[in-house]
């Protein structure tokens, strides 16, 4: 009896804990998976805000931010929400005015998670490195791309802007894909 | 819809749609017109005023998101017949060629010099690019902002 409860413990905690490595075909599903991740990470709605410099980047053609805006100008004190409001200009009837979504800004100067110029590799590495994504956990990555707000302006940009080429959900479906696999990346 | 605003220390009462940009509210409704109309799309700065203590470009803000925040203007910004600090200074340096940025340009100055008393050459470059000015009295702006925080430094010292 005393062994039966015994093994009846161990099934349970390795149910819980004892997840067991992903095998061959969902680590292949999560490589591939994060390379349409990597297509929605830089395309500009994605990038524009994750540059490999310190300026933000504008429009189809990812140029730096006029007025000569950086990460200077925000450590200087200049808010991005001192233009960037909750919601795009439009919404109050100026046109093409500074888009605008909750908490407007870039990543901290210390975690910028660049986009762009990363080949999937390199994308994928920084995605699930604690030191170079704020110390968050794959979960925590996926809710940030489920359900951040600012994130979600990136599918809802208004205006002529572009969309990145998945939908929020297939994106979110995909990083999934990607965390059963083990956070397994492209070579 | 009418709102309670708190401009420059005092109650105002208004009724306009929510979504009506701060700048008209306060330039049509409020009669305050230091605050400049420049682009109307939050490119050029003219329009700037602080709502609870931090710049704002008032062309692009819907009064309705700021009704429950303190809000001062140029007008605002002296204490009694005192002008700022940023204001003499702006005078001592003779910075306005034509004038119409200017309201602007002091009220980011003065935002600036909160978070950066003593600002460097590269901060305020930074800080201000924002501010167009056509006439291009960038370099008197710069002196004037030197000359303001120390003058602000000199008073917070007692001297």
């Amino acid at each position: 009896m005393n062994k039966l409860i015994i093994v009846c413990l161990l099934l349970a905690v390795a149910a819980v804990y004892g997840q067991t490595p992903p095998d061959a075909a969902k680590i292949d599903a999560g490589k591939k998976a994060f390379l349409d991740v990597a297509k929605v990470l830089q395309s500009p709605r994605c990038m524009n805000c994750h540059p490999s410099g310190d300026a933000p980047l504008q429009t189809d053609a990812s140029r730096p931010h006029l007025q000569n805006i950086s990460r200077k100008s925000v450590a200087a004190g200049l808010a991005c929400t001192t233009c960037h409001q909750t919601r795009n200009s439009e919404a109050i009837g100026i046109a093409n005015g500074p888009p605008g979504a909750p908490k407007w800004g870039l990543p901290p100067a210390e975690t910028p998670m660049i986009f762009q110029g990363r080949t999937p590799a390199a994308l994928c590495a920084q995605l699930k490195d604690p030191e170079q994504n704020g110390h968050r956990t794959l979960a925590q990555i996926l809710d940030h791309v489920a359900h951040d707000p600012l994130v979600g302006w990136g599918w809802a940009p208004g205006g002529h802007r572009t969309l990145p080429p998945l939908t929020r959900d297939k994106t979110v479906a995909a990083l999934q894909t990607w965390i059963d696999s083990g956070g397994a990346c492209p070579e | 819809m009418a709102m309670k605003l708190n401009v420059n220390g005092k109650p105002v009462e208004v009724d306009v749609p929510a979504d009506t940009p701060l700048l008209w509210v306060l330039r049509e409704e409020v009669g305050l017109t230091g605050t400049k109309f420049g682009c109307g799309k939050a490119l050029c700065g003219a329009c700037t005023v602080h709502v609870d203590g931090a710049a704002k470009r008032s062309c692009v803000t819907a009064v309705g998101d700021v009704a429950e925040l303190p809000i001062v203007t140029i007008e605002g910004l002296p204490e009694g017949d005192v002008l700022h600090p940023v204001q003499e200074a702006w005078i001592a340096e003779n910075v306005p060629q034509c004038g119409y940025c200017q309201c602007g340009q002091i009220m980011s100055a003065v935002a600036l010099l909160r978070t950066k008393p003593q600002p460097t050459d590269e901060d305020i470059d930074a800080y201000m690019s924002a501010n167009l000015c056509r006439c291009g009295t960038y370099p008197r702006i710069r002196k004037a902002i030197h000359r303001a925080a120390e003058a602000i430094a000199a008073k917070a010292g007692g001297k």
